[in-house]
Parts: structure tokens; C-alpha cells; sequence
């Protein structure tokens, strides 16, 4: 085919054109279908990692589900969800928060377990409730290990939403059915690059918070 | 449940091109074809760069473009490239997210093994490439198979996918059923597919119960 892999001036008609599969509006979409579940996951795998990393009993169990739930294919949970909440972005978005929990929770609880226990019997020693020795020391000691699910959650959940496209909820990932459609490269590359960038940003942007939340990291090392 | 009544009792996905075992078998035949070359291709490798220590970048690179790249993009733009005909097309992309997982794992496997057994190894008398499979291979076993497992779901969940470039198996109930707006078809697939992810998931569990040395596991 003569057909170049990039036509410059379909990004410059379509990258804000007022529809609704206006690149940027897809690319507001995709944030927002990506990072709900991040977020939402967090939110729930911080209680649910640390209920796991107090009562051990719990943490087989939770992680054999999470597995279980890792493992199933995100285009088959969209498909069911279909008959449940339609295509809207709740189809999208619930499966993305159980893949978010599933490397969460494991992430939580493995940080908290990093926490020495001389660190821990210390704080104990100097006076702490076990609130503020929560949140003042096993928390922030407890920061890298659950940042770096982070990032795997992010990233992954990123490149995933695309996915949703094949049930019509798919942020940027319209841009691949539009292309394959057309047989037309550039949506498809544009598509790739900006998910791929997307992901980057995100990564980068934890790592920062990172640095910043955990500042005698740097000290040592 | 009505659906599943409506998809599993029809005649028509019992019969003909659209049988359910026929789209199973297929299903199971790419991904099994994909997930071997991958695995032909990636423990052999992690096992060199986790000996040597030489090419680590390689791994780091690929973990993340793994992670990063998005699926169907990937699919739709690799098959719009060399075009469709053949099975290459669908399986070259399938395998190289494949890779990976298996890459990564292996590597972590024989790099995390303790230094202490390395050098008690070599200290017994054992030659490098002896070392490696008799005192490394067996301890990083538990990660590689670890890798191995993250590796099937993949390709399962990405041959199902790969049904919207013209790839056969399950995924054509969900893709054919969307496109015809017959959500009992696209239901039962999706029921499918998810019953074919936990069989992989539970094979895999129960291999790593059978090859895995007792020994290793008990340390764990």
C-alpha cells in the first residue's frame, strides 16, 4: 500500500473537530475510564490490604480470588457486564477496578509486611496509638512498595480501556475500530502513541509523588 | 440465565462451523501455538540474561512495553501491516505479548536465587552451565512457572480479542454477537471464555504442585 503510516493533517483536522470521536474528547474519555478504577482501587485496597496484613487468615483466601479474578479476560467481564449496566462507562470501568485490587491488595499488604519490626516495636516503645503509628509510621514506610502496584495498576489499566472499544466504550481505543475499519493507518498509530504516552505520564507522575511522600528515601541513598 | 439457556440450547452452536467444541478447539490451538514459541523463545533467553547478567535492559523494556502497549491497537495495526490470509498476522502480535511475562519472571527467577547457593555450587565443583540447571533452575522454578501462567491468560484473553481481526475461537461469539446485536451469543462466549481462563489458571496451579521440588517449596 502507498498509504504513508502517518498523514499529519488527519491529527490536525480530527484532534479537536467538536464531535464527540474528536481525539481529545476520546482522550478525556480514556482518562477518565482509566484512572477511576486506579483510584477506586486504592481506596478500597488500603482497608481491605490492611485488614489482610492484620488478620492473616484473610490474606490466602483474598489473594486466591484476586488471582482467580487477574486471570479472567477483560473483553469477556465487558461482555457480561453488557446485560447489567449497558454500554456506558460503568461496563468499563467496574472490571478495570477488580484488575486495580487485584494488584493492589497484594501490593498493601506486602508493604505493610515491610515494615521492620524494630521500627514497629519503637514506635510501640514511644507512645503511639496504634492510629497514629498507623498512619505517621507503617504507612509512610509502607509508601514504595505499595506505589510501585501502583504503577503496574495505572499502566496496565491504561492499555486496557482500549479494549472497551469493541463494546463501544473504549476511549482511545475507537481510534483502532475507526482505523481497522477504513484501513487506515494513522488513527491506529495515533491511538498507540498517545496510550502508550499516557502510560508513561502516569508512571512518571507516581514516581514523582513517590520521591516527594517519602523524602528520606533519597537521604540514603 | 435466560441467555445461557438460549445460546447453550440452540442447535446452531452445536453444529457446523460455529460448534462450540470446534470454536474451543481453535481457541485452544492458536493459543497453545503461541504460547509455546513464546516460551521457546523467552526462558532460554531469561535464562542466559539472568546467568550472565549481560541484556538486562532487554527485560526491563519489555516489561513495560508489555504493560504499556495497548492490545488491539497492537493487533489491528500488525495484521493492517502484513495483511490477513494466513495465521501469522494474528499470531505474531499474540506471541509477542506472550514473551514478557515469561522473560521477565524467568530472569527475576535465576537473579533472585541466593547468592549463597551460587557460590556453594560452584564451590562443590559444578561448571556454569551446571550450576545453572541444577542449583538455579530449580529454585527459580516456582517464578518461572508463575510467569508461564500470567503468559496463558494473556494469550487466552488476547486470542479472544484477536476474534475482531478475523481470528476464530471464542471470541467470534462475542465479536459476531455485538456486531449482530445478539447479546445471548455474546453472553455465552464471554461465559465461555472466562470458563477457559480459570481451567488454564487451575492447570497451571496444579503443574506447579507436581514439578515443583518439595524442597523449594517447603523454604517458601
Amino acid at each position: 500500500m502507498d498509504e504513508p503510516l502517518v498523514r499529519w493533517d488527519w491529527i490536525a483536522r480530527n484532534w479537536d473537530n467538536g464531535g464527540p470521536t474528536s481525539v481529545k474528547v476520546l482522550l478525556e474519555n480514556h482518562i477518565v475510564m482509566a484512572f477511576v478504577p486506579v483510584i477506586a482501587g486504592l481506596l478500597i485496597a488500603i482497608p481491605l490490604g490492611l485488614a489482610c496484613a492484620r488478620y492473616r487468615w484473610l490474606y490466602q483466601p483474598t489473594v486466591g480470588i484476586m488471582n482467580v479474578v487477574y486471570s479472567l479476560p477483560s473483553l469477556a467481564l465487558f461482555s457480561i457486564l453488557l446485560s447489567v449496566t449497558g454500554l456506558t462507562q460503568t461496563t468499563v470501568i467496574i472490571p478495570l477496578t477488580l484488575f486495580s485490587l487485584a494488584v493492589l491488595i497484594p501490593a498493601v499488604v506486602d508493604g505493610m509486611q515491610s515494615v521492620p519490626d524494630h521500627v514497629r516495636q519503637s514506635a510501640v516503645a514511644m507512645g503511639f496509638q496504634p492510629m497514629r503509628r498507623l498512619t505517621r509510621v507503617e504507612l509512610p514506610i509502607a509508601v514504595p512498595v505499595v506505589l510501585a502496584g501502583l504503577r503496574v495498576a495505572a499502566v496496565s489499566s491504561i492499555s486496557l480501556v482500549s479494549v472497551g472499544a469493541l463494546i463501544g466504550q473504549g476511549g482511545l481505543g475507537y481510534l483502532f475500530i475507526d482505523g481497522w475499519q477504513r484501513q487506515f493507518y494513522t488513527p491506529i498509530v495515533v491511538g498507540i502513541v498517545l496510550v502508550v504516552a499516557l502510560a508513561l505520564v502516569a508512571d512518571l507522575v507516581i514516581i514523582v509523588a513517590q520521591r516527594l511522600l517519602t523524602p528520606w528515601s533519597r537521604r540514603r541513598a | 440465565m435466560n441467555w445461557l439457556i438460549e445460546f447453550f440450547g440452540s442447535a446452531e452452536y452445536w453444529t457446523g462451523d460455529d460448534a462450540i467444541p470446534l470454536r474451543l478447539l481453535q481457541h485452544l490451538e492458536y493459543s497453545f501455538l503461541a504460547f509455546a514459541i513464546a516460551a521457546l523463545v523467552a526462558i532460554p533467553l531469561g535464562l542466559l540474561i539472568g546467568h550472565t547478567g549481560r541484556g538486562a535492559v532487554i527485560v526491563v523494556v519489555s516489561a513495560n512495553a508489555a504493560r504499556a502497549l495497548p492490545t488491539l491497537g497492537l493487533l489491528v495495526l500488525v495484521v493492517l501491516l502484513i495483511g490477513v490470509g494466513t495465521l501469522w498476522p494474528v499470531l505474531i502480535p499474540l506471541i509477542a505479548l506472550a514473551i514478557p511475562p515469561i522473560l521477565v519472571n524467568t530472569y527475576e527467577g535465576i537473579r533472585g536465587a541466593d547468592p549463597d547457593l551460587r557460590d556453594a555450587a560452584y564451590g562443590m565443583g559444578l561448571r556454569g552451565s551446571q550450576v545453572l540447571f541444577r542449583a538455579l533452575l530449580p529454585v527459580a522454578l516456582p517464578l518461572i512457572l508463575l510467569g508461564l501462567r500470567l503468559s496463558a491468560i494473556t494469550v487466552v484473553a488476547t486470542a479472544t480479542v484477536a476474534a475482531y481481526v478475523g481470528l476464530g475461537g471464542l471470541g467470534r461469539y462475542i465479536i459476531d454477537g455485538l456486531a449482530t446485536k445478539n447479546y445471548a451469543e455474546v453472553f455465552g462466549g464471554a461465559v465461555l471464555v472466562v470458563l477457559l481462563a480459570l481451567a488454564v489458571q487451575t492447570l497451571f496451579t496444579l503443574l506447579s504442585r507436581v514439578i515443583v521440588s518439595p524442597g523449594v517449596r517447603q523454604v517458601r
